[in-house]
């Protein structure tokens, strides 16, 4: 029972993690129709911005609190060049196209933000500390033999998951820019004829995915090291954001529970019966069986079809 | 024009561009040289161990030129070729490379079990030689099927049968394995499950409870993996990864408590990329060697003179004597007293593929010929014949103490009883299935 | 001047229908079949065979087979890869354990194979569309790459879980050559673009294009969308498996399911959105573009780098290679977002003008 409950809170909170890479996706998604396969190397890039600025910061041993507050100011910058030449070069020319093509743009994205990032910044594997506990806490020892393993790392990226996701919905719901942005959600042309630029908001979305990138890479980095695997999360969220729908935040996270829990009790209890390594494809087939009863996602927009 | 015309136009250029880089006939090549390729792969998610062993490669084939003017008077020249680890553009890197040269490539190392796999396939007919050290097929050992084929210093099942020795002695004897439970977490590729054979058969002989956790490629995710291993707790974890799985297998042991002296890596998990990732998360992690540790020695003065301070080497100051750094320069050092070995009888001219195959196969490093190329304290004796491909199968045992690797354990050598049944039954069932018929090694010159 | 179809009278419907209606067409065709069968031969050397013309050979057939769904029948897919791999590891079997097979005969029947697991991963179509499909898919790529790396008796439980291809043999010839590699693997892709050509324009193809355009529309004027999704599926996964096989076979001669990843699928797809959607030409086109693009950057770029005195690392070039690919990838897609076919058929109608400027 114990080590179900384990298994079963380790999911949820790996489940978290890969929200915080579904929700770029989403908010994408919902601004601008794009599916962004780039997110993926967004959190890469930023990522390596963070780690090697802070490098840089402390070797001029400037104190850790502002080296730190400097490298995130740094990566956010790149974040903000990079959506903006998006905007510029490839979204405001490729209007109106259909959106495989839009699609197949952002893996072209995809390759030169991998190629670009590990050229400035380096291909190593760069140990990533932003001060974030990384120790294991051991819960309920009394009660189950051995206690209940938790990564305090895991906990505070839920924190700051939960964080960017209240954050998101005050900015969707409060700001004008956010009102500005359901606008365009909603119908581009209509949003324009009132009067709201399009290409500011694109820039403005793409803004907020890349800061979202960039919380993410860092969590991911103090995990993991920042390196070039963290361009393969992508692959690991699409579960997430199929079962939670692509245009609903909330769904991101939800479907990250589900997903990140399923993926490690079936891989926990069902893998070693059937050889192992089943969480990749198992999540796409929870995912998939979703589908299969509700084609838009948990939280989905309804698709509506019209002849 | 247009923007459409201006990409027509492009396209035509691009493709005119193609089709005469491809046919152009390749530039005159000086008839004095030995060509030597080096397959790397500088980036992707195997990158942070793939440059430090790439650039050894470079150093030592540099230094070579630069102090004695190549081998025997013949320039060594090198290409790197990008595989990426990707077995496609190793097959498209060995296809560019193995005609260069005056006498074509010399022999291949392509650092990937994958790409090894393939290119065994292709060797044969191109009478090039592959030295696949440390890594590739462990029955390619044998040279009377695999005759191309050279796993020199160590095969996979020599890791295997060393790491079991060693937990036999730590623990006090063989007789101790008995009921214990040892896991193989590991690469979920032809390289992860090479040890699984030797394994298997050992936790038979032993009577140990042997557990398979596979991670699929890259590995950077291994949570589940982990909460398995605290499960089951097993008495020893032996890490068999490779790129970023290594460092975020010792990341997660700290993150479950596994106590990390019980963890054993493959000498492919005991390198710096490894355990700096994981910070102090790392430290008591164990890993064999492929003989030599970290460190600078004899042969690093040279480099130092003749390579680093010219500014000639790609390497950055930190990887000059890592672990994965001097595996690169053993590596060159190894195929150039072999191809030094073919000259003694050929001629001291460029080799033929096929004349440095008899030069490996020939080729017997004492320990004077090792002290005075530099190599003291790094390898022991090597000695290559046709029947054992290997060479040697000595191994020890190193130990991150937080900010480098230290030996702490003597020489172990693999136990053949174990061995080479093994090797034997899957050599000869690839023979069997490739209708190779065996050379008798007894008449081999 | 040269490229003018008038004087041209089609005197029957089979005149009219034929794949190429202009004389000219069929002129360069058969030329191009002569250079490609009876010049090429002798002409090149293995490299360019091994690294060029035999896997462009190739994927132009898996990016056909990837066209007929994405292209024709509007289905995005992202689990091609595996299903090559279904085709290599089903050849694989079929020649290890029905050894009096012929190994040409096991690739045929890999299609079938193939073309079978396609129809039971199409299922689920006829419910997702757009992009929940093509993540959908992706559950297709995952499950292969487990499957080949885990269940033991795909790859006849050899210990490593890398396989070898048998020897190539036909009528007591030996086809291991690259030479004969080549002309087998373009004499099937050429028989089954012809195939795939012909099935498209007929009443099969149209199905599959009113379902494209429309598949709420198409249902509705009697198109059965189960029938047409799903023969799709099995076209589009017979003609990646025969190419996934002859991959194997013909190209990689031992492999392990890590060349059958999701960056095959993604390059496939690549190929067809470079090529065109919707076009066989295309297809062959996008293989010949993606296959060629990163050895000619490789080859190029260090002495253009040498040029302006910059000595260029392999990883500089490789990243370069990744940063002018996609670039590259976008700009196409902004200029000409309907691919090379495209293109080509821009120049063919500036040809038809030339030299007068209307």
């Amino acid at each position: 029972m114990g080590f179900f409950l384990e298994v079963l809170i380790g999911g949820l909170l790996a489940g978290v993690l890969y929200s915080l890479v579904a929700l770029g996706f989403v908010l994408i998604f919902k601004a601008s129709g794009v599916f962004n396969f780039a997110q993926g190397a967004m959190v890469l890039t930023a990522g390596l911005a963070l780690v090697r600025a802070l490098d840089v910061f402390e070797q001029w041993h400037w104190p850790f609190g502002l080296a730190l507050l400097s490298a995130f100011a740094f990566a956010a910058v790149i974040m903000a060049i990079i959506a903006w030449m998006v905007e510029r070069l490839v979204l405001r020319k490729l209007v109106n196209q259909e959106d495989i093509i839009l699609f197949m743009a952002t893996i072209g994205i995809t390759f030169f933000l991998e190629g670009l990032a590990q050229t400035l910044f380096g291909a190593d594997v760069y140990p990533l500390n932003v001060g974030l506990p990384k120790d294991p806490i051991f819960l309920l020892e009394s009660l189950f033999d051995g206690g209940i393993l938790v990564n305090e790392l895991d906990i505070w990226a839920a924190v700051a998951a939960g964080l960017l996701v209240a954050g998101l919905a005050l900015f969707f719901q409060r700001t004008r820019i956010g009102r500005a942005l359901r606008a365009v959600a909603d119908d581009h042309a209509a949003a324009q004829s009132v009067g709201i630029p399009l290409n500011q908001i694109w820039f403005i979305v793409w803004l907020v995915a890349g800061l979202v990138a960039l919380v993410a890479g860092a969590v991911w980095g103090s995990k993991l090291g920042v390196q070039f695997s963290l361009s393969l999360l992508a692959l690991k969220a699409l579960p997430v954001l199929i079962l939670g729908g692509f245009t609903s935040v909330p769904g991101a996270i939800i479907g990250g529970l589900i997903i990140g829990a399923g993926e490690k009790l079936a891989e926990v209890f069902l893998g070693p019966s059937m050889g192992g390594g089943i969480e990749i494809w198992f999540a796409y087939v929870v995912a998939l069986l979703f589908l299969l009863f509700r084609p838009q996602g948990l939280f989905g927009e309804r698709i509506i079809e019209r002849v | 024009m247009g923007i459409r015309q201006v990409a027509l136009l492009g396209t035509a250029i691009v493709s005119a561009g193609m089709i005469a880089a491809l046919t152009a006939p390749s530039v005159a090549q000086a008839q004095n040289e030995q060509f030597i390729p080096n397959l790397v792969y500088r980036t992707g998610a195997y990158a942070p161990n793939g440059i430090p062993f790439a650039d050894g490669v470079a150093d030592y084939i540099n230094m070579l030129n630069a102090r004695d003017g190549g081998i025997n008077g013949v320039k060594i020249i090198t290409e790197e070729c990008e595989t990426g680890y990707a077995t496609d553009r190793g097959v498209e890197c060995y296809e560019r490379l193995k005609g260069k040269g005056p006498t074509g490539a010399a022999y291949f190392s392509p650092l990937s079990t994958g790409i090894t796999f393939a290119l065994t396939e292709k060797a044969p007919g191109d009478k090039i030689p592959l030295i696949t050290m440390g890594y590739g097929r462990s029955d390619s050992r044998d040279g009377e099927i695999f005759t191309w084929n050279f796993p020199l210093l160590g095969t996979y099942w020599t890791a295997a049968n060393v790491a079991i020795q060693y937990i036999a002695k730590e623990w006090g004897g063989f007789d101790k394995l008995k009921g214990k439970k040892i896991a193989l977490l590991y690469h979920d590729s032809p390289y992860g499950k090479e040890p699984i054979a030797a394994l298997d058969i050992m936790s038979k002989k032993y009577g140990f409870d042997f557990l398979q956790i596979p991670v699929p490629a890259p590995g950077s995710e291994q949570k589940s993996q982990w909460l398995q291993i605290r499960q089951q707790r097993p008495d020893y974890v032996l890490l068999w990864g490779w790129g970023v799985m290594n460092s975020a297998a010792v990341t997660e042991a700290g993150n479950v408590n596994y106590p990390r002296d019980h963890m054993l890596g493959v000498w492919w998990s005991g390198a710096e990329p490894d355990v700096l990732p994981a910070g102090d998360k790392a430290k008591g992690y164990k890993a064999l060697m492929l003989q030599h540790p970290a460190g600078k020695f004899a042969v690093h003065k040279d480099l130092e003179k003749y390579v680093i301070s010219q500014g000639k080497s790609m390497a950055k100051p930190e990887e000059f004597g890592q672990v994965l750094y001097n595996r690169g320069i053993i590596n060159s050092m190894l195929g150039t007293e072999s191809i030094r070995t073919a000259m003694a009888k050929f001629g001291n001219k460029p080799m033929t593929g096929e004349q440095v195959r008899w030069g490996i196969e020939h080729l017997d490093l004492n320990a004077d010929r090792i002290k005075q190329l530099g190599f003291d304290g790094m390898i022991g004796p090597i000695k290559v014949s046709c029947l054992d491909h290997e060479g040697a199968r000595l191994s020890r045992v190193h130990q991150w103490d937080g900010k480098e690797w230290k030996v702490i354990s003597d020489w172990f050598k693999g136990d053949d009883s174990i061995l080479e049944p093994l090797v034997k039954a899957t050599a000869d069932a690839y023979g069997k299935e490739k209708k190779i018929t065996p050379r008798d090694c007894s008449k081999a010159s | 001047m040269l490229y003018r179809e008038a004087g041209q009278f089609k005197a029957s419907y089979q005149a009219d229908q034929a794949i190429f209606p202009v004389a000219q067409d069929r002129l360069v065709m058969l030329a191009l079949l002569v250079i490609a069968f009876l010049v090429v031969p002798f002409v090149t050397s293995e490299y360019v065979y091994r690294a060029v013309l035999i896997p462009t050979v190739i994927l132009s057939l898996a990016a056909i087979g990837l066209n007929v769904l994405m292209g024709y029948c509007g289905q995005v897919s992202l689990g091609s890869g595996a299903f090559m791999g279904v085709g290599a590891y089903a050849a694989y079997n079929l020649a290890v354990r029905l050894p009096f097979l012929n190994p040409f005969v096991c690739i045929l029947l890999s299609g079938f194979v193939a073309a079978a697991v396609g129809i039971v991963f199409g299922i689920p179509s006829l419910r997702i569309k757009g992009f929940y499909l093509a993540c959908a898919t992706l559950a297709a790529q995952f499950f292969g790459d487990w499957a080949f790396l885990r269940i033991k008796w795909v790859t006849n439980y050899t210990p490593s879980g890398s396989v070898n291809a048998p020897p190539l043999q036909l009528f007591g010839w030996d086809l291991s050559s690259p030479t004969a590699n080549y002309l087998v693997a373009l004499g099937i892709t050429l028989a089954l673009a012809l195939a795939v050509k012909n099935i498209v324009r007929g009443h099969i193809g149209r199905q599959w294009m009113a379902i494209r355009d429309m598949d709420i529309a198409a249902e509705i004027i009697g198109v059965r969308p189960l029938y047409a999704k799903l023969s799709a599926f099995a076209v589009s996964s017979f003609l990646i498996g025969v190419a996934g096989a002859m991959w194997a076979f013909l190209y990689l001669g031992s492999w392990e399911p890590a060349a059958f990843d999701i960056n095959r699928s993604f390059s496939l797809m690549f190929m067809v959105i470079i090529g065109g959607l919707g076009s066989i030409l295309g297809s062959a086109l996008g293989a010949i573009f993606i296959v060629l693009l990163p050895i000619f950057l490789n080859q190029a770029l260090p002495p253009l780098g040498a040029a302006v005195g910059w000595q260029i690392s392999t990883a500089t070039v490789s990243h370069f290679e990744s940063m002018i690919f996609g670039a590259l990838i976008v700009f196409f897609l902004v200029v000409e977002p309907h691919g090379l076919a495209r293109l080509w058929s821009i120049g063919k109608e500036k040809l038809r003008l030339w030299p007068f400027p209307h």
